[in-house]
């Protein structure tokens, strides 16, 4: 995220603020998720103001969002949380597989199982969480979660993973030999004493700063692909690794509120971010796939075939969607997170 | 008293007394419940009634075969917390008593823009300030290039993410907090009877002991207090400074509302929070009457 685009998102916020115009919208999303010049496109070609509110995590939004009085007509939930949003008759029945665009969307991301057939949600971006590594200082195999869980003498002390307490226990219990959200108590063990081993060698578990890449203060990390891809722009050392003992596959969803004021322009946005040219001003701003056939044509050079967004064929089939865990697994973790982090 | 005064004087104080229910009373009763309840499948609460929450502030049921325990991950996140928030106390003691001596001191012309020198990092982010010294600690920071530079060390020393960093960051954060109050109360310090304390033969210890820190205690049990509170319950500075490798107690809240999924924990942690301020507060009314009982 650069400052220039900061500052867009700023003067766009701003200027939509005294909303005047005949129609409103208001979008509540992930913070830095949202390109200005997608949400300029949109209230340009349908006279509708937008008003953006970010969140931190799938956690605060759905609180907010139980909570009521929010005025907020649109949503971008994960993949592991439509199943509960739906559940709790938080979204709306909107029929996108109705509607006009519907046909761009890629076949593979309209059977699945957090949304089949497509009856509530529209796909946003899609992404990986794997690790990525600064290939200068570490030359042997990426493609393995030992980067931070037995890491390389090479490694040591330079390593973070970030706090995202599910991301970073799914991948240890499948390199331990598990599966997620398991209660299998000795998958559960050696998780977390697998974990307590390898944080020596951490610097740290944090959503760091893209300069500390950059300035290679860290090199190495568990990342998302997106952000890896960022850093790859400014720092060519690094490259990003699909763990073969399993790695996470995700999706945020675009899905309308039960409460939404505003459904009509709600459902135009929807139809909307399903047309190729839009879908890959997404992608250039946020640099994770779509889901929409066709953005490749309208995206930014090299980064429709970037090996962020590309997995290598033999790696496919370590990958595995994200779930969200029962409560029982969840305590589970919650434990294992707060031993690692104390 | 009339019925009449006493009327007047309730409706006189129902703005005050209707803020404070509302904006502290009331939300502080909403925490108190869901301290007691259940927690929601997916975060949130259910309105069942359980003491599971607040066993959990100190106690475990180990993962693996049921026993209850001392809960090990709990306790040394609270006693660092408190060890931490006192090192800071003492810390900013150590670099603010002098500092506001050094500008008490100064022609009174001269103090105004020795305060403001003081306030001016009000102006800016706390998080700016906090990423700000982040660069002058880390591997290739300022520091270790000074302390290189000097042949005091060969390789660069680790000082980023560990309790160290957490230390000097709120430290620094904090310092003005100690300042300002150790400030007033030296300003109204009559110099006379420091002088009439070097008349009357007394060393110089013996009159910093006896006759001025007896009479800026209070001003130095304020800023003691207005550092010691908030650092207990800091949570940008050890979240950045930390790495995100020692949590402080606020960083477990935080947890147990988001990723956790365990709001009444995340509740009966908060209020053990703010328990255990209202006894640092206790301990300060105790001090400061006692110290006018004798003066």
């Amino acid at each position: 995220m650069t400052s220039a685009s900061r500052l867009a998102l700023a003067a766009l916020l701003l200027s939509a603020a005294p909303a005047l115009a005949e129609g409103t919208l208001n979008i509540y999303n992930f913070g830095l998720y949202t390109p200005p010049d997608l949400l300029e496109k949109f209230e340009k070609t349908y006279d509708v103001k937008v008003t953006l509110t970010e969140y931190d995590s799938n956690e605060t939004a759905m609180a907010k969002i139980e909570a009521g009085g929010h005025g907020f007509d649109i949503v971008m939930p994960s993949a592991s949380v439509v199943p509960i949003y739906i559940e709790k008759g938080l979204l709306l029945k909107s029929e996108p597989n109705q509607m006009e665009n519907f046909k761009n969307v890629d076949p593979k991301w309209v059977e699945i199982y957090w949304d089949n057939g497509r009856h509530y949600t529209v796909p946003w971006v899609w992404g990986t969480t794997g690790v990525m590594v600064n290939t200068k200082v570490y030359k042997g195999d990426i493609n393995t979660s030992a980067i931070f869980l037995d890491p390389p003498e090479e490694l040591k002390g330079k390593i973070n993973v970030v706090p995202s307490m599910n991301d970073v226990i799914d991948m240890t219990i499948r390199y331990v030999g598990g599966e997620p959200c398991t209660t299998d108590k000795a998958v559960l063990k050696a998780a977390r004493d697998k974990l307590i081993a390898a944080k020596p060698s951490w610097a740290s578990i944090d959503y760091t700063s893209f300069e500390k890449f950059i300035n290679e203060d860290i090199n190495a990390s568990v990342f998302w692909s997106g952000a890896a891809n960022r850093i790859r722009a400014e720092n060519a050392g690094f490259a990003y690794g699909y763990p073969k003992e399993g790695y996470s596959l995700w999706q945020d969803n675009v899905a309308i509120l039960a409460d939404a004021q505003n459904v009509e322009n709600a459902k135009l946005f929807l139809n909307f971010i399903m047309a190729p040219e839009n879908a890959a001003l997404i992608s250039n701003y946020t640099r994770y796939g779509n889901g929409i056939i066709g953005s490749d044509a309208f995206m930014d050079p090299g980064l429709a075939d970037a090996p962020e967004m590309i997995i290598p064929e033999n790696l496919k089939a370590a990958g595995h969607f994200q779930q969200t865990c029962p409560p029982e697994a969840q305590a589970f973790y919650t434990r294992i997170w707060t031993d690692l982090t104390k | 008293m009339t019925p009449a005064d006493t009327r007047r004087r309730w409706g006189l104080a129902l703005p005050a007394v209707a803020v404070i229910t509302l904006f502290s009373i009331l939300p502080l009763g909403v925490v108190v419940l869901y301290s007691v309840l259940t927690p929601g499948d997916y975060g949130n609460v259910r309105w069942v009634l359980s003491g599971e929450g607040w066993f959990s502030v100190l106690f475990e049921r180990d993962m693996f075969d049921e026993t209850v325990s001392l809960s090990d991950a709990h306790i040394t996140i609270l006693f660092r917390s408190v060890g931490l928030s006192l090192a800071t106390t003492l810390l900013t003691l150590i670099f603010g008593v002098p500092t506001a001596w050094f500008i008490a001191t100064r022609a009174p012309r001269q103090r105004g823009f020795w305060l403001f020198l003081i306030t001016i990092p009000f102006w800016t982010n706390l998080l700016v300030r906090t990423i700000a010294i982040q660069e002058i600690i880390r591997a290739e920071g300022v520091l270790n290039r000074i302390l290189i530079g000097l042949g005091l060390i060969e390789q660069p020393l680790q000082m980023m993410f560990t309790n160290f960093a957490v230390l000097l960051g709120m430290a620094y954060v904090f310092l003005p907090l100690m300042v300002l109050p150790v400030y007033a109360a030296i300003e109204k310090f009559d110099f006379r009877l420091a002088e009439a304390g070097y008349d009357l033969y007394a060393s110089r210890a013996y009159c910093l002991r006896r006759v001025i820190l007896p009479l800026v205690r209070p001003g130095i049990i304020a800023g003691s207090i207005l550092v010691f509170v908030p650092s207990l319950g800091a949570y940008v500075t050890p979240r950045i400074m930390g790495g995100g490798n020692s949590m402080m107690l606020g960083n477990l809240i935080e947890m147990q509302f988001g990723q956790g999924r365990n709001w009444p924990l995340g509740a009966a942690l908060s209020i053990t929070l703010t328990l255990l301020v209202l006894g640092a507060l206790i301990w300060y009314t105790r001090l400061t009457t006692g110290g006018r009982r004798h003066g």
